[in-house]
């Protein structure tokens, strides 16, 4: 059995895969990757399902050793310098590491978040059908929480096929798209113009729970507590201070502040990316 | 023949969710008519609907919008809503032990300060009150309950704590819960108990469901400690006085 061993990690990384919808009912946020297109396409270049479990790298660099035979990993989203051994690796596009090298990955660049897939995919118990780490609910595999130098990441001897690279759109900084409500009727019309017409900042406290922007406050009509309802990835709340929160992955299924908007599907793995200090605009 | 109820109002939620809204403040009625749409939805499902999310006074429905679009879904959720009978038939009922005062609610004693009476008779009127789980969410387990009475009503405090304690019983504005998992809140602790809503290798992994009716029963430390081993276990340690 082949294994990739993390000999370096920052922060804010971990196992994520599509994520464990159906029980939000019980509180369950589903969790999953940040920036699903780019955790797709990750797997692609290595044959993987389009969401299974890959390894999500937070903005710093790391670095991973293959043992007990060679891994074959697929490597997309925020673009790194990255090599193996000292041989230059691209980012879209597939790679293997022989027996014993090292994948050293430099600073995100461009982004916050690139996905490292292992062709046959990660070892792990599945938990509400799931690899996903939520540290919270003690849910995740191999390891329930974000990783850590010495972890192991099983898998399957590499194949030895040919490497892939894949074409991917040039992410651009268009503004994020979004859709208002569901209670967009808590603000006047002019805090949402506030809203579409204003450059948010991403504040550095951000993280997979909830994004904070930084700019112009808005205000509410009528105080900022609302009775707690249902919440999406890409909701946009308010809380009492007029900075907007945006939920992320690892959010609460329920909130208390008025949601003034949510970023739309499309969109949301794009706005993910933005990094901390990071501008966004948004428009309806 | 009794009116015709009102219909709710459709919220879109991004383009893969609309909350179905029955009522925009706490209120038994329109919890009733959520939870019942909610088991209309389970029994009549609707293509392309991935998830439900029932809160106090809204229905989260989760859909595919390759699927389904806003317009040709909220059609079937309000003839669902229409047709859904707000009854409370079937509903389980969970006797929860419960730690109060001292180390286990370390609040309890300023709530009774703040009230006008002593400990003992918070206990005694929390300990009397008929609940039923309204919600769960937020975290795993967070069971949100309708039921406090007045008496017990008083604001969240100012200053939210980051880290209150596993298996707390609260009580926050006019609602009282059960947390299961260490975390953040801005409600008053009143006790603990052993009771694990939410538990990993346990069948089922949650206790509760919404819409279960819950009465407490006060223990003492010794018996909370004797039931928190049997519930780190496995065991459900909350009695299940009506299947």
């Amino acid at each position: 059995m082949s294994k990739l061993v993390v000999t370096s990690i920052g922060p804010a990384s971990s196992v994520q895969d599509g994520g464990r919808p159906g029980s939000q009912r019980y509180g369950l946020v589903p969790s999953g990757a940040m920036d699903r297109l780019s955790l797709a396409a990750a797997n692609t270049l290595v044959g993987n399902e389009l969401l299974a479990a890959a390894v999500e790298i937070g903005p710093f660099g790391a670095s991973f050793t293959a043992r007990g035979g060679a891994v074959r990993v697929g490597l997309a989203g925020a673009s790194r310098n990255a090599d193996i051994g000292g041989r230059p690796v691209a980012f879209d596009s597939s790679a293997t590491l022989a027996e014993g090298e090292t994948l050293n990955l430099g600073f995100a660049r461009g982004g916050s978040f690139s996905y490292l897939a292992i062709e046959h995919g990660i070892e792990g118990e599945p938990m509400f059908g799931s690899l996903a780490v939520n540290a919270r609910a003690g849910l995740g595999s191999p390891y329930p929480r974000p990783l850590q130098s010495g972890d192991e990441l099983k898998t399957q001897a590499a194949s030895g096929i040919a490497e892939r690279r894949i074409e991917l759109p040039a992410s651009n900084d268009a503004p994020i798209r979004i859709v208002f409500g569901p209670q967009d009727d808590e603000f006047a019309d002019e805090s949402k113009r506030l809203l579409t017409d204003s450059e948010w900042k991403i504040s550095a406290t951000s993280d997979r729970m909830g994004y904070r922007l930084e700019g112009p406050a808005i205000k509410h009509l009528d105080g900022h507590n609302i009775v707690s309802d249902g919440t999406v990835n890409g909701s946009i709340q308010v809380p009492g201070n007029g900075q907007p929160i945006v939920l992320m992955p690892d959010r609460g299924t329920s909130g208390g502040y008025p949601k003034i908007a949510t970023v739309i599907t499309a969109d949301f793995g794009r706005f993910a990316q933005i990094s901390a200090a990071g501008r966004s605009a948004s428009r309806r | 023949m009794a009116e015709p109820l009102s219909p709710p109002r459709l919220l879109p939620s991004g383009d893969s969710a609309i909350t179905v809204e029955f009522s925009r403040t706490i209120d038994n009625a329109a919890n009733r008519r959520v939870l019942a749409l909610d088991r209309v939805i389970a029994a009549e499902p609707i293509a392309g609907v991935t998830e439900t999310v029932p809160t106090y006074r809204s229905l989260l429905v989760h859909y595919d919008p390759v699927q389904i679009g806003f317009d040709a879904l909220g059609e079937q959720l309000l003839a669902r809503a229409a047709k859904a009978p707000p009854t409370e038939t079937g509903t389980r009922r969970w006797r929860i032990p419960v730690a109060y005062g001292g180390e286990h609610g370390i609040d309890l004693e300023d709530v009774a300060k703040a009230l006008g009476t002593t400990p003992d008779e918070i206990v005694a009127r929390h300990v009397a009150g008929d609940y039923r789980v309204a919600m769960i969410g937020f975290t795993p387990g967070w069971s949100y309950l309708s039921g406090l009475e007045t008496f017990l009503h008083m604001p969240r405090r100012k200053d939210p704590r980051l880290l209150t304690p596993a298996g707390t019983i609260s009580i926050g504005g006019i609602q009282t819960g059960v947390q299961c998992l260490a975390g953040p809140s801005g409600w008053h602790l009143l006790g603990r108990t052993p009771v694990r809503t939410y538990q990993l290798h346990r069948d089922p992994t949650f206790l509760l469901e919404p819409g279960d009716a819950i009465t407490f029963t006060a223990v003492d430390a010794k018996t909370f400690a004797e039931q928190d081993r049997a519930a780190d276990a496995g065991e459900f340690v909350a009695e299940l006085v009506r299947p």
